[in-house]
């Protein structure tokens, strides 16, 4: 668009996917509405408050939950702080060049913010140390490894897993010192798993889950945060357009595959 | 708390926009111009191209690029807001860009750029969408080729009840559910080429909002063109 990203998916190819989605056909032999295979290994960094590795085929992030104290902000004296920002490292793909954030890392960074928030999955408000003062942040960090494609949905599930895997740490009042080392507890979360869901449209399909290179072809997507069938964070992203009808569709679709994945995200976090 | 006896703050009917109009050819050096205003909500926007794409490498030989840039002034809300781009600024232009490019005829433009540039001069809840609502409307001013207009408005459930045209006092509705914020921009053939949300809602009732922003984006549509007929009238005359 601005010219940052370049496209290195031929059109050959491009036009091959386009054909083959004619007959509801993918590359890799999935359905249209199909994940590749989720892995999601536990904490991966022994100083992280809780992190886990998600591959998704051959996408693979990390994500990492740190905790700090601050003030809290004006308007929530009460609650505790969230940040959640996205990195996406040269290392994951001959793409990514060095320099500050563009715009795909605080979009996927925006995105898994609002579904956490909205969602009110983290009870900030169990977060306060002392009104007004001092409450715990929650940091959650996402990295890129490989980029094959969604890594929207790779960092959403990413965070919602690494949050029930974090303990927070003892803070020590009277040094006002933080005891990584030590926990006081599980981070207060609700039962709730909202994953960040996105749905891609190329010509007349919906798909989820693409590759690398059915997401160069992708027109327009839209990501949805939700947990059973509760809709809580959306984003319509790229050019292109949905007709009031495949908004509907792609609700449906994204109700079905959030089933799919709840089961897998909570097989592998036992 | 039922639907029926929902009463807003500011007394409007549930599928009542706050009192809204537009005018085109606000800035005299852009190459197109126009102010939408929502209630206390005024955004400005102005056109500046098809030029030539500097640095060259940026160029895209096949089409033009639309560049929008959204800002708000640092005093447009109660609590100042530091000057230049932030996160939310940087998405907000990126979502403009996205809203109304389906609609723009880039490839007439190929290694040209299309500036959009978008200030929020006083906010009240809802501005990237009067934001949007002056970009189309100073695109079309500025005679770049569009296959449509795009109309924006954002739609939102207070507790249980859908209404259009948050205003701020409404955004930060706490009582049962709270608020959910669903900023919608529409082509007039009925496209959705922007959506977003934040809060809560079953999509059953999701699908109930975007019906109500379509009529309400028929309406903006009709200022909109009215606005930009009247631009060339007066030019006519002056």
């Amino acid at each position: 668009m601005s010219g940052e990203e370049v496209e290195i998916t031929p059109d050959v190819t491009a036009e091959r996917i386009r054909k083959y989605l004619e007959q509801e056909k993918r590359f890799d032999g999935r359905k249209t509405d199909e994940f590749r295979e989720l892995i999601i290994e536990k904490n991966i960094s022994k100083k992280a408050e809780g992190s886990v590795r998600v591959k998704i085929g051959k996408t693979e992030v990390l994500v990492g939950i740190k905790m700090g104290i601050a003030e809290p902000y004006p308007d929530s004296p009460d609650k505790g702080n969230l940040m959640v920002t996205a990195e996406f490292l040269p290392l994951s793909s001959s793409r990514i060049e060095l320099g500050p954030p563009k715009f795909n890392s605080i979009e996927v960074g925006r995105i898994v913010d609002r579904g956490i928030r909205e969602s009110k999955f983290i009870e900030l408000e169990k977060l306060c140390i002392k009104k007004g003062k001092k409450v715990w942040t929650v940091f959650i960090d996402i990295y890129t490894i490989n980029d094959d494609g969604n890594i929207l949905d790779a960092a959403g599930i990413g965070a919602v897993a690494a949050l029930k895997l974090a303990k927070i740490p003892k803070y020590d009042e009277e040094n006002e010192k933080i005891l990584y080392d030590e926990h006081q507890g599980n981070m207060p979360l609700r039962k709730i798993n909202p994953f960040t869901i996105t749905v891609h449209k190329i010509g007349q399909h919906l798909i989820l889950d693409p590759t690398r290179e059915e997401e160069d072809v992708s027109e327009t997507r839209i990501t949805v945060g939700s947990s059973e069938g509760i809709i809580y964070s959306l984003q319509k992203g790229n050019s292109g357009y949905f007709s009031v009808e495949e908004i509907q569709k792609s609700f449906d679709i994204v109700e079905k595959a959030w089933k799919e994945l709840f089961k897998k995200v909570e097989g592998q976090l036992k | 708390m039922t639907t029926k006896n929902f009463q807003r703050p500011d007394g409007r009917k549930l599928n009542e926009m706050r009192p809204f109009e537009a005018k085109v050819g606000i800035i005299p050096n852009a190459d197109g111009s126009a102010m939408y205003k929502s209630g206390d909500t005024i955004a400005i926007a102005a056109v500046y191209g098809p030029k030539k794409m500097h640095p060259q490498h940026s160029q895209n030989p096949e089409k033009g690029t639309l560049r929008c840039t959204y800002n708000m002034n640092s005093f447009s809300v109660s609590d100042r807001i530091r000057p230049g781009p932030s996160r939310r600024s940087t998405e907000i232009s990126k979502i403009t860009e996205w809203a109304l490019e389906p609609v723009l005829m880039l490839d007439k433009f190929p290694n040209m750029v299309v500036d959009v540039h978008i200030n929020i001069i006083q906010a009240d809840a809802g501005t990237r969408c009067a934001g949007i609502n002056a970009a189309a409307m100073a695109l079309a001013h500025a005679g770049i080729p569009m296959r449509d207009m795009v109309s924006s408005v954002s739609v939102g459930k207070l507790d249980k009840t859908i209404v259009v045209d948050l205003s701020k006092e409404e955004e930060d509705f706490e009582e049962g559910d709270g608020p959910t914020d669903i900023p919608i921009s529409m082509t007039h053939s009925g496209n959705i080429t922007h959506f977003q949300l934040d809060g809560k809602i079953e999509s059953k009732q999701l699908m109930e909002a975007i019906e109500m922003a379509k009529k309400s984006c028929e309406e903006i549509y009709e200022v909109q063109k009215k606005a930009l007929k009247d631009s060339i009238n007066m030019e006519e005359e002056a």
